[in-house]
C-alpha cells in the first residue's frame, strides 16, 4: 500500500532559498490555511514573501523568477523547517511540486512530515548546497545528489529512505505489527495500569 | 511516605532517564536506529487535530483506544469575553469538525464553552492528563512543554497524529541525548524564560537539534512546577525533539487528585516507580552543557529567531556576534527595525502581550501584576493579557489578579493561544512593536510587519508600564 507517489529519485531545477531557520508560518502563514484538509495550500506557500500587496507576484522572490518557478527540489539554509508542527507547510511544498529540500539540516517535526508525504529531507553541508546551480539530480537509493559533474554522497535514517523510496503507507505497515502491540498492552497493563484509563 | 530503593545490579551500565523512557516504550526494533514506541496519551486541538481526524476517518481507520485520547480548541478560538466561537475568517469549519469527528470517534473535547477549556498543554497538566514517565504527543510543536511533568512529550504532524491513534504506537528513529545543567541560584528578577533565551542565544536556535534533552541542576529543580514548563516549552525553539526534567515530589504533589491522574492505591504505586525516574550518576549524554544561572540577566530579543536574545541591558549584536549569515543578519535588522549597537532597553513599544503555553499560567501572571500593580500602561500602548486556561483565569479572579491588570489599563481575556500567532481574527497592525511573553519572534509570526520581543512576563509588564523596553528588576 502506498501513501504518496515515491520518490526513488528526484531531478530537475533546484530553487535556492538560503536562508536560515525558514519556519513553517514562512512557509505556509497561519491566515493562509483556510479548510479541514491536505489540499488548497499551495497557493498560499510562502506567501509573505511571494506576494506584494493585493497578491501580486513580488518579483525579487525566488519561486517567481520563470527558471525557478514550480521546482521540484529547494535549496534552504540551516533548520530548515523550524517552528510550528504544522504538516500544512510539507503539503503546500509538496501540491506546489516540490519532492525535496536540501538543507544542512532541519527541525524534527518538518523532517517527519517530509517523510510521510513523499518530500525527501537531504542534509548536506552549507558550503556544498552553495556549489549546486540549476539542475540538480538525487538519488535516493544511491544516496547521493547530483549537479555540474560533481557527485556527493549524503546520509539519512534508513527508515525513512525506505519509506520514500517506496511511498509506504506508515500505519499499514505498523498494523502489521499489531500482535507485537498487543503483547506490549498486555504487559503494561500489569506494569502501569495507571496509563490505561 | 518513604519509598524502598530498589537495589541495581553492581554492574549495570549507569543510564539516562531518556533511555530509561524510551526502552520501557519499545514495541518492536523497526531497524539499527529506529523503534516503535508506544504512546501512552494523544492531544489534539482543533486547528491540526481535526485535519488527523477527518482524514483518519476518510481512510476508514479507527482510533484505537479514544478515552487516551483528548482534544481541546484553543488556537483560533476568540478570547474575547462573551464569546462563542472563533472571528477567524473559515475558523468555524475548524470547529465544526473537530466537534463532529471527536463525538463520532468518542474523544474527550474540551470545547470554548467548557470550564476546562484553555491552552492544550496548559490543561493538560491540570486535569492530570500527563503525567511521569509517559509519552505524549499532539500535533502542536510546544508539546515539549509538558516534559517538565518527567514525561517524555514532543510535537509531531498531523499524519503523525493519525499513526498514534490508529496504533497507539509512533515509528521514531531513537534521538542523541544531551544535558543541560543551570548550576547555581538565579538572581532576583530572572526567570526560566530568561534561562532559555540564554541558552538559545549561546547554542543558537538548531542546537539541540537530533536531541532529546533533559535539563537538570539546582536552577532547575528550584523551579516552581510553572516555570518548569516554560523551560522546557521552548526546548522546541532549540530544534531539540523533546525537553524534560526529571520528576520529583514537586510534580507528584502538583498532580495528586488531578480528575485523570491515577487515585489510591494505584497513585501509590505510580509515585514508587516514578521516584525511580532519573539519569543515573555516572549516565553518559552525547552532549552535555552548562550555565551557570547565577550570571544570567532578564533577556529580550532583538531579531526574528529565539536565538537573536541579547540581556536587556545589552547592544543589538554585529552579525558575527549574532550568528547569522550577513544576509539574514541584515534582513533581520530590516524587518525589526533596529541598528547594530542599540541598547535594547529604552525601545518604545507599541503592544505588550502576555499569554500563550509559554508563560499563561498563574505564576505568571502574579509575577506580572506584582509590577503593575497600583501603576499604569503608558499611554497608546495596548496591553492584552490572556491566561493559558480557564481554570488559571478563575484562580487569578479569586485572587484579585484581574482587578490588578485592568486598574493598569490591560484588557482581561478569556483563554486560548489568541495573540502568539496571527491566525486572521485577531492580530496587530502592521510595523507595530511588541513586547510579548510568547515563544516566536519570527517575521509575520503575530501579524504581516509585527515586529515582536520576546521576553517574561515581567519585563512585558514593566515595558507596558514605561512604554518602551524596560528592566523589571528597576519596578520591583
Amino acid at each position: 500500500m502506498t501513501a504518496f507517489d515515491p520518490v526513488p529519485r528526484v531531478s530537475g531545477v533546484a530553487a535556492p532559498l538560503l536562508r536560515d531557520n525558514i519556519d513553517t508560518d514562512a512557509i505556509i502563514p497561519s491566515r493562509e490555511i483556510k479548510g479541514v484538509g491536505k489540499t488548497g495550500l499551495a497557493e498560499g506557500l510562502f506567501a509573505g514573501w511571494r506576494y506584494l500587496q493585493g497578491r501580486e507576484p513580488d518579483p525579487g522572490f525566488v519561486l517567481n523568477d520563470p527558471l525557478y518557478a514550480h521546482a521540484p527540489i529547494l535549496l534552504g539554509g540551516t533548520n530548515f523547517g523550524c517552528g510550528s508542527s504544522r504538516e500544512h507547510a510539507v503539503w503546500a511544498l509538496h501540491e506546489y511540486g516540490v519532492r525535496a529540500v536540501i538543507a544542512p539540516g532541519f527541525a524534527p517535526i518538518f523532517a517527519s512530515n517530509c517523510v510521510r508525504n513523499g518530500v525527501i529531507p537531504v542534509v548536506l553541508p552549507a558550503e556544498v548546497i552553495a556549489t549546486f546551480k540549476d539542475t540538480v539530480t538525487i538519488d535516493l537509493v544511491g544516496q547521493t545528489v547530483m549537479s555540474g559533474g560533481a557527485c556527493v554522497a549524503f546520509d539519512i535514517d534508513p527508515e525513512a529512505r525506505a519509506m520514500l523510496v517506496d511511498g509506504l503507507d506508515a500505519i499499514g505497515l505498523t498494523l502489521t505489527n499489531l500482535p507485537a502491540i498487543a503483547a506490549f498492552h498486555a504487559a503494561d497493563r500489569v506494569a502501569r495500569p495507571w496509563i490505561y484509563l | 511516605m518513604r519509598s524502598r530503593r530498589r537495589r541495581r545490579h553492581p554492574l549495570a551500565e549507569p543510564r539516562t532517564l531518556f533511555a530509561r523512557l524510551w526502552d520501557a516504550h519499545r514495541v518492536a526494533r523497526l531497524g539499527p536506529d529506529d523503534d516503535l514506541i508506544a504512546i501512552d496519551r494523544v492531544l489534539l486541538h482543533e486547528r491540526t487535530g481535526s485535519v488527523a481526524l477527518r482524514s483518519l476517518a476518510t481512510a476508514g481507520r479507527r482510533v484505537a483506544d479514544p478515552a487516551r485520547v483528548f482534544a481541546v480548541t484553543d488556537h483560533i478560538v476568540d478570547t474575547l469575553p462573551g464569546r462563542t466561537g472563533t472571528r477567524v475568517p473559515g475558523g468555524e469549519a475548524f470547529l465544526a469538525a473537530t466537534r463532529e469527528e471527536t463525538a463520532k470517534a468518542r474523544i474527550r473535547l474540551f470545547d470554548v464553552d467548557d470550564p476546562d477549556q484553555g491552552i492544550v498543554h496548559v490543561i493538560s497538566p491540570e486535569l492530570g492528563i500527563v503525567l511521569p514517565g509517559a509519552t505524549l504527543v499532539c500535533p502542536d510543536s510546544h508539546t515539549c512543554t509538558q516534559g517538565a511533568f518527567g514525561a517524555l512529550a514532543w510535537g509531531i504532524g498531523s499524519t503523525e497524529a493519525e499513526h498514534a491513534m490508529a496504533t497507539g504506537t509512533l515509528r521514531m528513529p531513537r534521538p542523541k541525548t544531551m544535558r543541560v545543567t543551570f548550576t547555581g541560584t538565579l538572581p532576583t528578577g530572572v526567570t526560566a524564560k530568561d534561562m532559555m533565551l540564554a541558552l538559545l542565544a549561546m547554542h543558537g536556535a538548531n542546537g539541540g537539534a537530533g536531541y532529546a534533552v533533559e535539563f537538570a541542576g539546582e536552577a532547575v529543580t528550584a523551579l516552581d512546577i510553572d516555570g518548569r514548563q516554560t523551560l522546557c516549552n521552548l526546548a522546541t525553539e532549540f530544534a531539540a525533539v523533546t525537553g524534560f526534567i526529571a520528576p520529583d515530589e514537586m510534580v507528584f504533589d502538583y498532580l495528586r487528585g488531578r480528575r485523570y491522574a491515577p487515585q489510591g492505591a494505584t497513585w501509590d504505586a505510580a509515585v514508587t516507580v516514578w521516584r525511580e525516574l532519573r539519569s543515573d550518576p555516572g549516565a553518559t549524554f552525547d552532549c552535555e552543557i552548562v550555565i551557570d544561572a547565577s550570571t544570567l540577566r532578564p533577556m529580550v530579543t532583538w531579531g526574528t529567531s529565539p536565538q537573536s536574545a541579547v540581556a536587556i541591558d545589552a547592544t543589538v549584536p554585529g552579525q558575527t556576534d549574532a550568528d547569522l549569515s550577513p544576509t539574514g543578519y541584515d534582513r533581520a535588522l530590516a524587518y525589526i527595525g533596529l541598528a547594530p549597537g542599540q541598547i535594547l532597553a529604552g525601545t518604545p513599544v507599541d503592544a505588550a502581550f502576555i499569554g500563550a503555553c509559554t508563560n499563561s499560567r498563574l505564576s505568571d501572571l502574579r509575577r506580572a501584576a506584582a509590577i503593575l500593580h497600583g501603576r499604569r500602561v503608558a499611554p497608546g500602548v495596548q496591553a492584552i493579557v490572556v491566561p493559558g486556561s480557564m481554570a488559571v483565569r478563575r484562580a487569578a479572579e479569586a485572587e484579585g489578579l484581574d482587578r490588578i491588570f485592568l486598574d493598569a489599563g490591560f484588557e482581561w481575556r478569556m483563554s486560548g493561544c489568541s495573540l502568539c500567532f496571527y491566525a486572521g481574527g485577531d492580530g496587530f497592525a502592521p510595523g507595530t512593536r511588541v513586547i510579548s511573553s510568547t515563544n516566536r519572534n519570527f517575521e509575520g509570526r503575530q501579524g504581516p510587519g509585527v515586529r515582536t520581543h520576546l521576553a517574561s512576563p515581567e519585563t512585558v509588564a514593566a515595558s507596558a508600564i514605561a512604554g518602551a523596553i524596560a528592566d523589571p528588576r528597576s519596578f520591583a
